[in-house]
């Protein structure tokens, strides 16, 4: 086990390394600087060196990148090049709203998925699971921007009442928070919740078929202690692993919701950034979700490893 | 399973799907005919599939009006006989911009998927196949490809090479390249367990051969499946960059840009500019999921119903 750990780790180093040269690279590819936005046509030569200097960008490219390194390295993030604001207070405000969006939306699919697909595949071929199926595969060719629209319109129709946009703190206004937050969460969860349920009821109908189960229900132990001590945590393992690179996925997907919502997080941030050409915030929030993939992916291996010895030895 | 037999000529043919006629259309409306019966969902999202693709090969046909026409006279119109999905804030018509927008959808769908398959596929093989130190650093690479967020990779790669249709189906296909990769290499690790792969190689076939004819044709099955639902998503990418301002420049017709201008501002007073895009776009994705589910339901023995 220790073995295996060490290796996975080893094995995220190099990730890790080319994640964050990625995430220099990428913005620097861009064509347009954050000189020439800034500065508009109206500013002379001579300022625009000056506004390069002050950014360092007036230096070789590999040595910006050894530089911001070192700075990471030192705790130092940096400062925006457009608003030089520090990095770090721009992630700490930008990072809570997406987090806790893209929990809420986990929290909200695995709860359906759990339900729907294991009551799916315990009724395989009814006409309940008939139903599930459908409503899943059309949920996964629903884009949420489409659900958003109808979100922000139906009740606007029906009941003239309008959907909360905007983002309070939790820490500030606890209940008004949830209540701008719980509808942006649901259409987030919709799309992950629809490929979970289809995971869980397939490998549950997978895992129904294997020898233990029909030993267990042989035993004649209650069908509800077979499916659920039985057949369900068995399930479970591969829809953990997809459970993770979804939190992942959700977080890399929260752009287009968190713009409709007016919810000022990573999504929005990195779109702003890198269209303002912002190398320095931008850089630092690409680098974010690159890390936390690196590392949910690295903790649930870890963890599928430690359920499942088969896995260690391969 | 049940297996028809029919007798023909002296001996008897099982007739399932791995083992039926030798005459190819025969064999093929056969083939068809089980599938549908086995599948009606898979079948319908053929059916869907084959309408959309009518619908965008016969586009200038069947919507003879200019999409990007401006008609300042026929603002918002509601759906009715003169426009059949109605107008939007432009006066452009509905229908013929739904129409012509299946060409962008479908064209971004196959092409991008196809560079994407055949990457990833390749990269799969390799990696797959001869394993150890390759396989090593080509999966670190593609690790940090998917740690990537997809969204803001695709919209640095249109926003670096400006927004075109060719680039963004560049886009599109290189986020999905990773993923292909994953399938491709999965498959190949456990094909290349088997005795055929350990006798073509104690015949001397050179490692390109192998691939190409003993691994490829073995993996083909799990990339048809993957492409066909990798379909539905790079139009539902396209939808969402074309959303944000990302996809072909205007006046382009594309789903998401439909969606996009403005939709949402209009819905209490003219629902069809987000209904009949929505519509499109959902009921696409859905012919190909539904194919594609189908597909692998068919391929892989151990999702069969219960008999």
């Amino acid at each position: 086990m220790r073995n295996y750990i060490l290796r996975r780790i080893v094995l995220t180093i190099p990730v890790i390394a080319l994640v964050t040269f990625g995430a220099f690279a990428l913005l620097r590819m861009i064509p347009g600087s954050v000189v020439d936005l800034k500065a508009g046509t109206a500013q002379s030569e001579a300022d625009q060196r000056r506004l390069e200097k002050q950014f360092g960008l007036d230096k070789p490219i590999p040595e910006q990148f050894l530089l911001w390194v070192k700075d990471l390295a030192r705790g130092d993030l940096g400062e925006s090049l457009w608003t030089t604001e520090r990095v770090s207070t721009e992630i700490k405000r930008r990072v809570p709203p997406t987090l806790q969006l893209a929990l809420m939306a986990s929290v909200i699919a695995s709860t359906i998925a759990l339900v729907a697909g294991t009551t799916a595949a315990i009724h395989q071929d009814s006409w309940l699971d008939r139903s599930i199926q459908f409503i899943t595969i059309t949920g996964l060719a629903i884009p949420n921007f489409v659900l958003a629209t109808l979100l922000f319109s139906l009740p606007a129709i029906w009941w003239g009442k309008v959907i909360p946009e905007g983002y309070v703190p939790l820490i500030d206004h606890p209940a008004e928070n949830v209540q701008k937050m719980i509808f942006p969460a649901l259409i987030l969860g919709a799309a992950q919740a629809a490929i979970l349920t289809r995971l869980v009821r397939s490998t549950m109908l997978e895992v129904l078929r294997q020898d233990y189960v029909r030993t267990a229900q042989a035993k004649g132990l209650a069908a509800r202690h077979v499916i659920l001590r039985h057949a369900l945590r068995n399930a479970l393992l591969p829809v953990m692993t997809v459970w993770g690179l979804q939190l992942a996925a959700v977080l890399g997907g929260t752009v287009i919701i968190e713009t409709m919502f007016r919810i000022p997080g990573m999504g929005t941030g990195t779109l702003n950034a890198v269209q303002q050409r912002d190398y320095g915030l931008a850089q630092v929030l690409i680098l974010i979700f690159g890390l936390v993939y690196i590392f949910t992916s690295l903790v649930i291996d870890i963890l599928y490893a430690y359920v499942d010895p088969r896995v260690r030895y391969n | 399973m049940e297996s028809e037999q029919y007798q023909i000529g002296l001996g008897y043919l099982r007739a399932d799907e791995s083992n039926s006629r030798r005459i190819f259309g025969v064999r093929a409306v056969r083939g068809a005919w089980a599938f549908t019966r086995r599948k009606p969902l898979g079948a319908a999202g053929v059916v869907v599939i084959l309408v959309f693709c009518l619908v965008a090969a016969f586009a200038d046909v069947i919507a003879q009006s200019d999409p990007n026409d401006i008609n300042p006279d026929a603002l918002l119109q509601a759906p009715g006989s003169d426009a059949w999905f109605g107008t939007d804030n432009l006066g452009r018509d509905m229908y013929s911009r739904v129409v012509h927008g299946s060409r962008v959808a479908l064209l971004i769908g196959f092409v991008a998927v196809g560079i994407a398959a055949a990457g990833g596929t390749a990269i799969g093989l390799v990696s797959g196949f001869y394993g150890g130190k390759v396989d090593l650093v080509i999966q670190r690479f593609v690790d940090a490809v998917l740690a990537f967020p997809v969204l803001v990779i695709a919209l640095a790669v249109v926003t670096a090479v400006g927004p075109s249709l060719r680039n963004l189906v560049l886009a599109i296909a290189f986020i999905m390249i990773p993923g292909f990769s994953r399938v491709v290499r999965a498959s190949v690790l456990s094909v290349k367990q088997n005795l055929y792969i350990e006798a073509a190689r104690a015949l001397g076939q050179t490692t390109p051969r192998i691939l190409l004819h003993h691994v490829l044709p073995n993996v083909a099955a799990p990339i048809i499946v993957v492409a066909t639902g990798a379909i539905g998503s790079a139009i539902l990418a396209e939808a969402s960059l074309s959303f944000l301002g990302l996809g072909p420049p205007p006046p382009n017709a594309t789903w998401g840009s439909m969606l996009a201008i403005e939709a949402r501002f209009y819905i209490t007073t003219a629902w069809w500019l987000a209904v009949v895009p929505s519509t499109a776009i959902t009921l696409a994705v859905l012919g190909f999921n539904l194919f594609g589910d189908a597909l692998r339901d068919v391929w892989d023995p151990r999702l069969r119903g219960r008999r």
